[in-house]
């Protein structure tokens, strides 16, 4: 009995090594989203470009796009911009919600930093990012014809993330309908 | 052509670890003394081999050669000298390689040190460390080679230093942490050791005390570094985030504690082996557990380094090996005791193994909520995140009665120890910290349930420690006469021990006593922070090395009088645009006031939002903890290890006599 005893710390790590085995190939930036299959929220909010101009969930239906949070205060969100503008560039559905910002400065980074943009919400209370459940800048939604969101990621667009998961589905939406 | 040198050193460091794995066991085995003595020649050679990497690396960071793809990731010719030299750790692969280096290093003073070992045990000792290092440097050779070219198409400029990073702080954090992290890996040897041979006496114990006590120093010191570089280059005053890395490198040092006493009762009494045994394999393990979860990318942490399964894979193979290989030879070979030499409840063993306990309580429950993310993701129970308030919540009671056991411990013997005379001695230090913790709040003008407690149990600890050492002062020819009388590692343990109280305090007050305001500063209005006024007098840009900056000058007044300027700045770097706040500090014994300034805002150019911290008591924290590393490189240089050693050589028969019994 004494003897076996002793086994237990060797037991309580071979538990654990199979555990981390399975951790390896989950991503843990990866966030499900009850949003997920959902319609995304209603709005209807002004436009960063023309606060006389407004858009509403409903301008997101009828094409695969991306809903893609972002900020000017936001650091990851600039490191991020390039690889929309050349996103943006491929013909890709990019709608703006440019969260919790000042508008001057938000119309500045866009004239700076190049557009991707079909058009970005200004979200100024966060109303929409609350309901989204955004947990921080920048998040993307790939959001379907149906204007239902289908997946979401936290963090930075690369052209690894893009490659591997958002653009896969984006076709995948697109080929759905047509 | 140096990068490839290094590259071809760290090769044949590679051939000359596997080899002392082999060589010097299987003299072991056979006693063949010549494979048992080519541990110390191979060991001084991986050294070597792995230093010349090193320097090979270090030169071409100071020659600018961006064709390594390391350092055109991690370096710019606008980089101070000295930051070049720290970015040679600054990523994975350099930092590896630093790791590798301090891995020969400690065997390399195994070999040097530990010539009195019996020349079956050394050689056993030097194969395990052997046996590491081939991991190690396997695992940089296959998945993260720093001296890997980008050819023909090599950048002109390299990409700079991660801004957080170009810091003095940054340049003895890692070194002395790895020193810390390493320095358990001769600990493990040495146990590992002794469980091949079954020669699990007190003598192993008493050649790894030094070790061991060395290891948790540079560890302590290491730990502090980090938290007081995250204290002013995160910006965020903050100085401990229970981030899932921060715990990796602080549950070595938990095992750590708990193994530097348990080594002392296997030393003097020969009891608790097994345990020893268990926690020196623990310290190790944990230590690569941390570089598992900081290379993998499986936890999120601001110290992740750039994900890669492959590397994880293999680290996580590695570990696999290292802790289940090790877990699996103490379960098959540990002694197991099945009548205990007789000890009271009172006695110094009984109060040390029952800290032991409580520390490794503590290690488990910060391993529970560090591992809970990554377990309940791979059981797929859901994502979570564990944040302060669990470690806070679970970790502090257990901690608590570590120190209030603390306090009694040292008044114990050894065997046997009289309630009596522990009642005698803590009468004294519990009526100093009732009145600590009825008006040291008081004082600071604020009362709270945690102040109080706090107070209490700091005071403990520093009374306890230094009655003590009063108690034990006491000498016919009198007081000056007894304090000459203790050994350094006496000293050690008092200094230490009042580290201990000193972090303590710090810690608990600093949660009490401090106040942040976010404020929004405009020239010349001023606004006041904890009594004192605050005023913008100007914002200017200035320009550094590899960055432009907004700098805020503001003066601190108190009843009207300047106390002092800050100069915080909001840093862009040119070669990445990141953007980083550079903190202004005024340091003080019993508080810091940190200023950091915000994102520009487009109200007006004369405003900017600040935020002003009047932090109590905040340098308590790494004060306590340089005490407990001079207090535990004391307890190392105390003479009677090495007396041993030389009468163990019949060198002087002189010293036999004069050991002294403290500890």
């Amino acid at each position: 009995m004494g003897r076996l005893k002793l086994f237990l710390p060797l037991l309580i790590v071979l538990i654990l090594l199979p555990l981390f085995y399975v951790g390896l190939s989950i991503d843990p930036t990866a966030m499900p989203s009850a949003l997920v299959g959902n319609p995304v929220p209603e709005y209807s909010l002004p436009l960063v470009a023309n606060e006389q101009h407004s858009a509403s969930h409903k301008d997101l239906t009828g094409q695969v796009s991306l809903l893609n949070v972002w900020a000017t205060w936001c650091f990851a969100c600039k490191a991020e911009h390039p690889y929309l503008n050349s996103l943006s560039e491929e013909g890709i559905n990019i709608v703006g919600v440019n969260y919790k910002d000042d508008r001057k400065a938000a119309q500045k980074w866009l004239r700076e930093l190049h557009d991707p943009y079909l058009y970005s919400l200004y979200d100024q209370d966060g109303k929409l990012g609350l309901e989204l459940g955004v947990t921080g800048a920048p998040e993307t939604y790939l959001v379907d014809k149906q204007g239902i969101v289908r997946y979401r990621h936290i963090g930075v667009v690369n052209e690894r993330v893009w490659q591997d998961t958002l653009e896969p589905l984006y076709s995948q939406y697109n080929q759905v309908g047509q | 052509m140096v990068p490839e040198l290094g590259h071809f050193a760290l090769i044949i460091a590679l051939g000359l670890s596997a080899v002392l794995f082999v060589l010097p066991l299987w003299g072991a085995y056979t006693a063949n003394t010549t494979l048992m003595y080519s541990g110390r020649s191979l060991a001084t050679g991986q050294f070597i081999m792995v230093s010349i990497a090193l320097a090979c690396l270090g030169y071409a960071f100071l020659h600018d050669d961006f064709s390594v793809s390391y350092i055109a990731g991690h370096s710019n010719s606008l980089m101070p000298v000295y930051y070049k030299i720290s970015a040679i750790w600054g990523g994975h692969e350099g930092s590896l390689l630093l790791w590798m280096f301090m891995l020969s290093g400690w065997t390399f003073a195994i070999a040097m040190l530990s010539r009195s070992l019996p020349l079956d045990m050394q050689a056993r000792v030097l194969a395990v460390m052997g046996f590491v290092a081939t991991g190690f440097a396997l695992f940089i050779l296959l998945t993260s080679n720093p001296f890997d070219r980008i050819l023909p198409m090599a950048p002109l400029e390299g990409s700079d230093l991660n801004p957080l990073l170009q810091d003095p702080g940054l340049i003895f954090h890692p070194p002395l942490l790895y020193m810390g992290y390493v320095g358990f890996s001769t600990v493990f040897a040495f146990a590992i050791a002794a469980l091949l041979t079954g020669k699990l006496d007190t003598a192993w114990a008493r050649w790894s005390r030094p070790w061991a006590t060395t290891a948790w120093a540079f560890l302590t010191l290491g730990l502090a570094l980090g938290s007081w570089w995250a204290y002013y280059e995160l910006g965020w005053g903050g100085w401990w985030f229970w981030d899932p890395v921060e715990n990796a490198a602080f549950m070595p040092w938990l095992v750590g504690t708990a193994l530097i006493h348990s080594l002392a009762v296997t030393e003097k009494r020969g009891l608790f082996k097994s345990w020893t045994i268990l926690l020196a394999i623990f310290a190790f393990s944990l230590s690569l557990l941390g570089t598992f979860l900081v290379r993998s990318g499986v936890l999120n942490s601001i110290h992740a380094f750039a994900n890669d399964p492959d590397r994880g894979l293999f680290v996580l193979g590695f570990l696999g090996v290292v802790v289940g290989g090790s877990l699996l030879l103490f379960a098959l070979r540990a002694p197991v005791v099945k009548s205990r030499p007789g000890f009271n409840l009172f006695s110094r063993e009984a109060l040390l193994l029952a800290n032991n306990i409580l520390l490794m309580i503590s290690m488990l429950t910060v391993l529970f909520g560090t591992l809970f993310p990554l377990i309940a993701d791979a059981m797929k129970l859901g994502k979570y995140s564990v944040g302060a308030p669990y470690f806070n919540l679970t970790f502090t009671p257990f901690i608590t009665m570590v120190c209030l056991l603390m306090g009694i411990a040292p008044f114990s013997r050894w065997k046997r120890s009289s309630g009596d005379s522990i009642r005698r001695n803590i009468k004294a230090p519990i009526i100093i910290s009732l009145s600590a913790a009825a008006l040291v709040p008081l004082l600071l003008g604020k009362y709270t349930t945690i102040a109080v407690a706090v107070s209490f149990v700091g005071v403990w600890v520093l009374s306890t420690t230094w009655t003590d050492l009063l108690v034990k002062s006491s000498h016919k020819a009198g007081f000056s006469k007894g304090l000459k009388q203790h050994s350094l590692s006496y000293w050690g343990m008092i200094i230490a021990h009042t580290g201990i109280a000193f972090t303590v305090l710090g810690v608990g007050y600093t949660t009490q006593y401090s106040d942040e305001q976010k404020v929004r500063m405009s020239i010349g209005q001023p606004v006041v922070v904890a009594e004192r006024e605050f005023t913008l007098e100007s914002l200017d840009k200035v320009r550094g090395p590899n960055y432009i900056a907004d700098e805020a000058r503001v003066v601190m007044r108190k009843n009207g009088r300047v106390i002092r300027e800050f100069k915080p700045q909001k840093r862009r770097y040119l070669a990445s645009g990141q953007i980083m706040t550079e903190v202004a500090i005024a340091p003080g014994f019993l508080r810091d006031i940190y200023i950091a300034v915000g994102e520009a805002e487009n109200i007006s150019p004369n405003t900017r939002p600040m935020r002003i911290h009047y932090n109590a008591f905040v340098r308590w924290i790494w004060l306590g903890a340089l005490l407990m590393a001079v207090g535990g490189m004391l307890a190392v240089i105390d003479k009677r290890y090495r007396k041993r050693v030389r009468t163990a050589d019949e060198k002087s028969p002189a010293n036999a006599t004069a050991i002294s019994g403290a500890q």
